[in-house]
């Protein structure tokens, strides 16, 4: 391979000027780190406005931490921060609950997806099935600036008189659509819902450009059957966003009528204030139905990129082929069908007919069996492997054993029986945050260790990696695993202060601890946002093509990529992704055509 | 980049435009179903209020039929080189959408003044002026690409002869068509 490698200095340009096809156009500042159409680099625009996005995010959990850890202790430093938000040192009831909905907000929806699809769908779908770009790579800048403008709304109702969005992240109404109601529903309510909508508008134009990329632009010899998994389920996510999130749309085009027009979708027989509203008829139930149709298929739109993540990740660190191929892509749209169907267990305790409920719940534990096949044959591929445990491969592997953790716990509350008991309390908590939190998490993590090579021609710093990982999982569980018990004893979530409940006084300095694990893993997240930016200028270089002995397209390109990936022709594909350790050999580049010899897989 | 988006075993397959749109046209339909799916579920409630359309929904009607047949006859135009016809039929069609808004704003202002409005009890009306005005809002961004490409057929200094972004334009343009007979249908069994 080494008669094709190109070390190019620097990232610019030039050096190509042999290679007239690659460019036709010089590109200056603006076209190539701003409003730049190359999907690398819209990839790392969406994976720092990520990052930001999740240091403001992981923040307002560290403070709703502080009061739920220590209700009594006044923090006087965080009057000189939020002023009359947290008048003495006490953080308000209305600053509470505006930060509980911002973090959920912001994690779910400008972190884990955007920040992750965004990332990796841009980096590694060209780069992955062999195409030059995306299908329409303005489109797919129009996503991102579509995201920024989203971003843009979003943190300026952070700093509006009333306050951001405080009804929690899925905004139900009554409480959401009428502004007497509380201080969360006025403005910050309406730049919610102005900037969910750009966002919506972000990841349809990214979904469609993902899709028929994905399905038309593969290079040749590169049937679907020899695309490697993470192209699998970033198709998956994709078409699940591209479905879901317009039902979103509208739902909040009618909570925006209800709110302004005075219609009544949602609202029914309301008195605020000891006033009767004039709306009638309209149903709060009808609201859930169309959020949670797409706030379901939003956890897979959240975990299923990291599954193709990690599932690529474990094989190369292994040294072994994926175990179950095809099993790992039937179980990958068994998710995304059911994924459809499941919405409703988000609304087992609305008063729901228990024999609709029950045909959810068998939908619902219907999805075990798929997400336990991902499970095993994860296992089995790095079973007897020869285990690189460079820092990617450690978070993938943590990403197996928090997604086992966190998804056993989903079957508790699958169960409409066991639901109406757990439901809103912390146990939900710790369930959701376990298996798509912190695991989605833990998936991006692997995926930027592994791939940062391929993003800045640098590797980022190992024994940095080492402790992010070691700290991160053990905070992981310590945070999480307790809230089950508080949960199974009845303690609510969404509470600002539990104190006046004798029962919950056992939880006291569980709580206390809490915080404090939350506030050190917080910071050990900032340590790898410094290892981030440090190894992108300073990091040690990458002098190898192919610096992971890795089978897929992404590493026959130059260490340094131009726009258009290849300097010369696309490489032709002659076998599927995970050709490890055949026939006495280490590795084989599915470039490489199968010998006359050779077993075909 | 404009010569290496399609490479050559890729001009055998859909374009990956057309298939985009193929996706968007999904995506769209998607956020129509969930909104006459609440309608649906809305009105097999106690105090649901039915309404009667104004007869102008009829003209509309006619009116984006016949614009889906100039557009299909100036893809026809385009195709056999007949640049002047085509011009003509696409100016047609855009006249043709402007009408459309312009009759669905009539009967909104129409149906308003029958007193269904927006305040108070809930009902067919509200949801009717939510969907059919989300429909038009897709026309008006229709009626805008249509004459942004009228005017570069008119003003553009290059020659183009590749169909595709004319025939995205015709599927986008039948599928409003399409989503609006479906609407109207929907609202005379249901409304």
């Amino acid at each position: 391979m080494s008669d094709t490698l190109h070390i190019q200095h620097g990232v610019a340009s030039h050096g190509h000027s042999g290679e007239p096809h690659v460019h036709h156009h010089k590109e200056t500042f603006i076209s190539k780190y701003i409003f730049s159409m190359d999907h690398k680099m819209i990839a790392k625009q969406f994976l720092v406005t990520g990052i930001i996005w999740a240091i403001i995010g992981g923040l307002f959990s560290v403070l709703f931490r502080l009061q739920l850890g220590f209700p009594d202790q006044s923090f006087p430093i965080l009057e000189t921060f939020f002023g009359r938000w947290a008048e003495g040192g006490k953080i308000k009831p209305e600053f509470y609950y505006a930060l509980t909905t911002m973090h959920g907000t912001v994690l779910i929806f400008f972190v884990l997806t955007a920040g992750l699809s965004g990332t990796f769908a841009n980096l590694l779908i060209p780069l992955q099935v062999g195409a030059r770009d995306m299908a329409s790579p303005f489109m797919n800048m129009l996503s991102y600036w579509m995201f920024f403008a989203a971003s843009i709304v979003m943190l300026s109702s952070l700093f509006t008189q009333t306050g951001p969005a405080a009804g929690g992240w899925t905004v139900y109404p009554p409480l959401s659509a009428l502004g007497l109601a509380s201080q969360g529903s006025k403005s910050g309510m309406d730049l919610w819902i102005i900037a969910m909508t750009l966002f919506v508008a972000s990841q349809l134009l990214g979904g469609l450009n993902y899709i028929s990329t994905i399905l038309n632009m593969r290079t040749k010899g590169m049937s679907m059957t020899r695309l490697p998994l993470t192209i699998w389920a970033l198709l998956f996510t994709a078409i699940l966003g591209v479905l879901s999130f317009p039902v979103l749309l509208s739902g909040l085009v009618l909570l925006m009528f209800d709110r302004h027009l005075g219609t009544s979708f949602y609202l029914s027989d309301i008195f605020v204030a000891g006033q009767a509203l004039p709306n009638e008829g309209g149903s709060a139930i009808l609201y859930q139905h169309l959020f949670w149709f797409l706030g379901h298929p939003e956890v897979y739109i959240i975990i299923m990129p990291t599954m193709g993540l990690a599932s690529e990740i474990l094989a190369i660190n292994s040294r072994k082929p994926i175990f179950g191929y095809m099993a790992m892509i039937a179980s990958l749209m068994a998710i995304c069908v059911l994924a459809f169907l499941v919405w409703a267990h988000h609304m087992f305790v609305t008063g729901m007919n228990p024999f609709l409920g029950s045909v959810f719940v068998l939908l619902t534990l219907l999805i075990a069996i798929p997400s336990a096949i991902k499970v095993f044959n994860w296992i089995t591929t790095i079973w007897r492997g020869n285990i690189r445990f460079t820092p990617g491969m450690l978070f993938a592997i943590g990403f197996v054993s928090i997604f086992i953790s966190g998804g056993l716990t989903g079957i508790f509350l699958g169960n409409s029986t066991i639901d109406i008991h757990l439901h809103d309390t912390m146990f939900v908590i710790a369930h959701f945050h376990i298996v798509m939190g912190v695991s989605a998490f833990f998936g991006m993590f692997a995926g930027i260790y592994h791939w940062f090579p391929k993003m800045f021609g640098r590797y980022m710093n190992n024994t940095l990696g080492y402790i992010h990982f070691w700290v991160t999982i053990v905070c992981a569980y310590l945070i999480f695993w307790p809230m089950h018990y508080q949960g199974f004893a009845g303690m609510p979530r969404r509470y600002l202060d539990k104190s006046s409940w004798v029962s919950f006084g056992q939880f006291h300095s569980l709580d206390a601890m809490i915080t404090v694990v939350t506030i050190i893993v917080f910071a050990v997240q900032l340590m790898f946002v410094f290892n981030y930016f440090y190894s992108m200028y300073k990091g040690r270089r990458v002098r190898t093509q192919n610096p992971w002995d890795a089978t897929t397209l992404e590493w026959t390109t130059p260490i340094h990529p131009g726009h258009g990936n290849w300097d010369g022709e696309i490489p032709e594909v002659h076998r599927w992704a995970y050709d490890y350790g055949k026939d006495g050999r280490d590795f084989i580049p599915q470039t490489e055509p199968v010998g006359e010899n050779e077993s075909s897989h | 980049m404009n010569t290496s988006i399609v490479s050559e075993q890729q001009h055998r397959k859909l374009h990956p435009h057309k298939f985009a749109l193929w996706v968007a046209i999904a995506s769209i339909l998607m956020m129509f179903a969930g909104l006459t799916s609440a309608f649906i579920v809305k009105s097999n409630q106690a105090g649901w209020r039915t309404f009667v359309l104004p007869g102008i929904f009829w003209v509309s009607t006619v009116l984006i039929l016949a614009s889906s047949l100039t557009m299909l006859m100036a893809i026809k135009a385009f195709k056999s080189r007949g640049m002047r016809q085509y011009r003509g039929l696409l100016g047609i069609t855009f006249l043709l959408g402007a009408a459309f808004v312009i009759c669905q704003v009539i009967g909104f202002n129409q149906l308003w003044n029958s007193n269904v409005q927006f305040k108070g009890a809930s009902g067919a009306g509200q949801f009717f002026y939510a969907i059919a005005g989300l429909h038009a809002v897709h026309v008006i961004g229709g009626v805008i690409a249509l004459l942004v490409i009228f005017l570069k057929s008119i003003a553009g200094k290059t020659k183009s002869y590749d169909a595709v972004p004319v025939e995205v334009m015709g599927m986008y343009w039948h599928f409003v068509d399409l989503l609006w007979l479906y609407l109207m249908i929907f609202f005379i069994i249901l409304g």
